[in-house]
């Protein structure tokens, strides 16, 4: 069994709990004990660096010390949280004066942080620490001829760190699709970014940037976007009607998160995945799956016809 | 002597001290603003914007929109043959256009910035429904409504809850922020 300090992220208690779900489903899966970080606060996302830098590190900071008392491994399953707090966690290690200085603050909560706690995004710790073999055996409906998009988002490569993986030409998110039998379409944007809060920021350059993910997505004739983070899921999909809208476009194109389609091919019942809180509907996916066995059974079948 | 430093050295000074590289080794080739994926929606490109900053035209990186229509996608930064972090850069115009109280008043990023921060210094978490406001200043009225039916549409599905979460040492957690920054008038 393996166990990480898990945190959340305001997101899992609202837009994205389906995300919540699923990762605790599947982990539960692969044997993945994720626990909880207790008394978690906000990671800052960005706006808190728009305001003080310090103040940014400050709320990561409180956030790693809590982990550090369990000792174990912190994962975030949310690409804006993984970059703040992989972040926070390096410039704390690098500097002692702004450890010192943070440490000062987190006395006021009787928390110390010593700098050992490792950062982890949920997908490095599925690709990375399960293994795309041990998750293979766990698939029980292969989503065969599932068209998928995996779209990594952006603050999950960038900027650059020592954690193994291409920032430039990653793979994983696809080897990961294919592990659960889908068909990892090429998807040319897949490390673009969503828009991000730009959604509350700068409407209308948001949607552009949401219009051409979507329109690349089409173009690969992908029948899902799969996504790793809260953010891009919402972007993606419950602004698909507003970038119609705008734009002229009539784009209806399912955007579920990674561990809900692992979860699909492991046979957890969509609704403990989280499935059915969408604003695009995910059908043309459950129907893959439904059709699945039977469609399996008269392959079989066929063979055992044949001479 | 006693010497002001000048509007570059101000900004490259804030970039040292996010422990990143300072303007003055760009040599403008623009591979930073073909990152972008905003970029069409800029005033000016962040390549020009960096060369306007180092030409010392204060007034007129202050008053573009460029660095609020900055995504921190990090494309640039990831880029960048002289390892400047353009990226930073635009938090770093972020922060001091804040603190000086110097903005362009159409923009909803300042406002928007300004109610997250203090929601988490409220409670600890985000609650997107407590941002609503700040689309009066883009949107009017209009726009808080237009906002408000994407709410419904997420309630509907269960994913808005009615009410907001927060931690639960809280008195702790504003009192360690108080170390940081003053806390005055956020209740």
């Amino acid at each position: 069994m393996k166990r990480y300090a898990y945190f959340p992220g305001c997101s899992a208690e609202t837009v994205s709990a389906s995300y919540h779900l699923s990762t605790v489903e599947t982990g539960a899966k692969l044997g993945v004990e994720f626990q909880e970080i207790e008394d978690w606060n906000c990671c800052g996302a960005t706006p808190y660096s728009n305001v003080d830098e310090l103040l940014a590190n400050t709320l990561c900071a409180r956030n790693l010390a809590i982990a550090e008392r369990t000792g174990l491994d912190v994962v975030a399953p949310c690409n804006a949280c993984f970059k703040n707090l992989y972040q926070a966690n390096e410039h704390l290690r690098a500097d002692p004066d702004l450890a010192e200085h943070l440490n000062f603050a987190l006395e006021a909560d009787d928390l110390h942080y010593g700098g050992s706690t490792r950062v982890h995004h949920l997908i490095h710790v599925f690709v990375r620490d399960v293994g795309l073999e041990a998750i293979r055996q766990k698939v029980t409906r292969p989503l065969k001829g599932l068209k998928v998009a995996s779209y990594y988002g952006c603050q999950l490569v960038r900027p650059d760190r020592a954690d193994g993986f291409d920032p430039a030409g990653p793979h994983y998110f696809e080897d990961l699709m294919k592990a659960i039998g889908a068909d990892a379409v090429e998807f040319p944007y897949r490390l673009r970014c969503c828009g991000a809060s730009l959604m509350i920021g700068h409407r209308r350059a948001a949607l552009a940037m949401v219009r051409d993910l979507l329109r690349g997505a089409a173009q690969a004739q992908a029948d899902v976007i799969a996504t790793a983070c809260p953010l891009c899921q919402l972007n993606l999909e419950a602004y698909q009607k507003d970038v119609n809208r705008e734009f002229g476009t009539d784009y209806e194109i399912p955007v579920l998160y990674f561990t809900q389609l692992m979860g699909l091919a492991m046979g957890i019942a969509p609704k403990k995945l989280g499935i059915g809180t969408e604003l695009v509907s995910p059908k043309p996916v459950l129907e893959c799956v439904a059709r699945k066995p039977a469609a399996a059974a008269a392959a079989s079948k066929v063979k055992v016809g044949q001479p | 002597m006693y010497t002001t430093p000048s509007f570059a050295d101000e900004i490259s000074n804030e970039m040292y001290a996010t422990g990143t590289r300072g303007l003055n080794c760009c040599i403008q080739c623009a591979t930073c603003s073909a990152a972008c994926p905003a970029v069409e929606f800029m005033d000016h490109t962040p390549r020009r914007l960096i060369g306007m900053i180092n030409a010392g035209l204060r007034e007129e990186v202050l008053d573009s929109n460029t660095y609020w229509v900055c995504a921190s996608c990090y494309a640039c930064s990831e880029r960048c043959p002289k390892h400047i972090q353009p990226s930073e850069l635009m938090y770093v115009l972020k922060r001091y256009s804040i603190w000086k109280n110097r903005y362009r008043n159409d923009l909803v990023g300042p406002d928007f910035s300004r109610r997250f921060v203090r929601t988490i210094m409220r409670t600890g978490k985000s609650y997107e429904p407590g941002y609503a406001p700040a689309f009066i200043f883009e949107g009017g009225v209009q726009g808080m409504l237009r906002e408000m039916q994407m709410g419904m549409k997420l309630l509907a599905k269960g994913r808005i809850p009615l009410i907001p979460s927060r931690v639960k040492r809280l008195e702790n957690f504003r009192r360690m922020l108080s170390r940081i920054v003053p806390l005055e008038g956020i209740e």
